[in-house]
């Protein structure tokens, strides 16, 4: 299938040196000038943080403060406006006799006695212990505001479709179609007879996943399905599942496989008993990376123009711009497809997961 | 420092390679099998979409070291 002749290859091989050689000529040129670096703001907007932050920097940005809970001894609750943006630990804020600063984004309780933050030359905190940090973040309020949508939409729609007996309408219609795909399409062909017991969880999996993915589009918004965290709890929930419904047969097949010679038991034991933990280590991943990437993409075209301009200037800035923005509208809406896509794939890998823990052999 | 990142997008573009060909494969033969078999196109598609996500899962976590060391 692949044929090269060694002259293509030589002349391949010596284009691409002569590339390279070139582009690291003009690097050492440009390296005078102080280029925008944009790792740092996408970062920023990729993790999660004590408060929500639209635009701007620093006392001038355009924020909104969320409650920080914390338990140390007692509760403290207190604004993350009171630590007036400051996260660098030079800000103490005092709250029932504890003291507290906050060090990128990360809330330290200072140790009896002391008034400043010290670091050590790694630049960790020396004087300071993490008390339990259970706070409204950024991604906890997001959260919450798809809950308080899918509770509206779907006690809407369930109220109406009781009642309803002809065709859907209004939002029932738009809402009817996608449960019986799920129900249809994913749940009922990977687990059988027996769907009815999890389709209320997988329904609830993947309307959580999409509603998630679409906020998480919006300007401004959290990245709520891009934290690993969130995709951790889902397939630690997705592997309690499988495993729980998991029947005589799929446990047979782990601790006992059929038609695999006594000698190599050792081997595939362990290997099936590592399969039980890699298929949702794959789920919280998978849902992870695609997030966290398609943000990373939207952001990294938008930063380009603002590269341009402290690169090259504003004549570059302003018609690259265009360019940029078309490129970003085509991403947002493959990132659109690419949440329906991912709300589809993990309810279907969860629904096969549990289809083959609890398919019956004759 | 800057070597490391280099290294690693240079991982992370192998892992892209990697996908594209697997994920090129799964869809050309599903598109392929449509052809020939018209009547079992829906039964095609969930299967194909299973195996590229399955690609796409092995490519990611390439993606995600190559992240992390850069």
């Amino acid at each position: 299938m692949f044929t090269f002749s060694l002259q293509k290859f030589l002349f391949t091989f010596a284009f691409f040196a002569l590339m390279t050689t070139t582009s690291y000529a003009s690097k050492s040129i440009e390296e005078k000038t102080e280029t925008y670096n944009p790792v740092p703001s996408i970062m920023h907007h990729i993790s999660d943080s004590h408060e929500w932050h639209f635009w701007g920097e620093g006392e001038n940005s355009f924020t909104i403060a969320l409650p920080i809970i914390l338990y140390t001894n007692t509760l403290h609750v207190f604004m993350s406006s009171e630590f007036h943006h400051n996260e660098d630990g030079h800000h103490v804020v005092e709250n029932k006799g504890n003291k507290f600063v906050n060090v990128h984004g990360k809330i330290y309780l200072l140790n009896n006695g002391e008034f400043t933050t010290q670091f050590d030359e790694n630049h960790h905190v020396k004087n300071a212990t993490t008390p339990l940090d259970i706070s409204i973040t950024k991604n906890v309020a997001s959260m919450l505001i798809g809950l308080i949508l899918l509770l509206l939409i779907f006690v809407v729609s369930g109220v109406k479709a009781k009642k309803n007996n002809g065709a859907p309408y209004g939002l029932l219609s738009f809402l009817e179609p996608l449960v019986l795909f799920v129900r249809d399409d994913i749940v009922k062909p990977n687990i059988g007879k027996n769907y009815n017991k999890f389709l209320p969880y997988l329904l609830t999996l993947f309307f959580f996943i999409l509603i998630n993915n679409l906020l998480g589009l919006l300007p401004g918004s959290a990245n709520v399905t891009g934290n690993i965290a969130i995709t951790l709890v889902l397939s630690f929930i997705t592997l309690i599942v499988t495993n729980i419904s998991g029947n005589k047969s799929y446990w047979g097949h782990i601790f006992n496989p059929p038609g695999v010679p006594l000698a190599l038991m050792p081997i595939m034991i362990p290997i099936e008993i590592v399969g039980i933990f890699t298929k949702p280590f794959a789920l919280m991943i998978r849902l992870f990376a695609n997030i966290s990437a398609g943000h990373i993409i939207i952001l990294s075209l938008i930063s380009l123009i603002f590269m341009a301009q402290s690169g090259l200037g504003d004549l570059a800035a302003w018609s690259l711009s265009p360019v940029a923005v078309i490129f970003v509208l085509f991403m947002d809406l493959i990132e659109v497809l690419v949440a329906f896509l991912q709300a589809y794939i993990f309810t279907l890998l969860t629904s096969l997961f549990i289809g083959l823990a609890t398919v019956e052999h004759h | 420092m800057a070597t490391i990142t280099g290294i690693a997008a240079i991982g992370a573009g192998l892992a892209a390679i990697g996908a594209g060909i697997g994920i090129g494969r799964i869809g050309g033969s599903a598109l392929e099998s449509m052809a020939r078999q018209p009547e079992h196109s829906s039964m095609i598609q969930t299967n194909m979409i299973i195996a590229a996500a399955l690609v796409e899962g092995v490519a990611l976590f390439g993606v995600v070291v190559a992240l992390l060391q850069g």
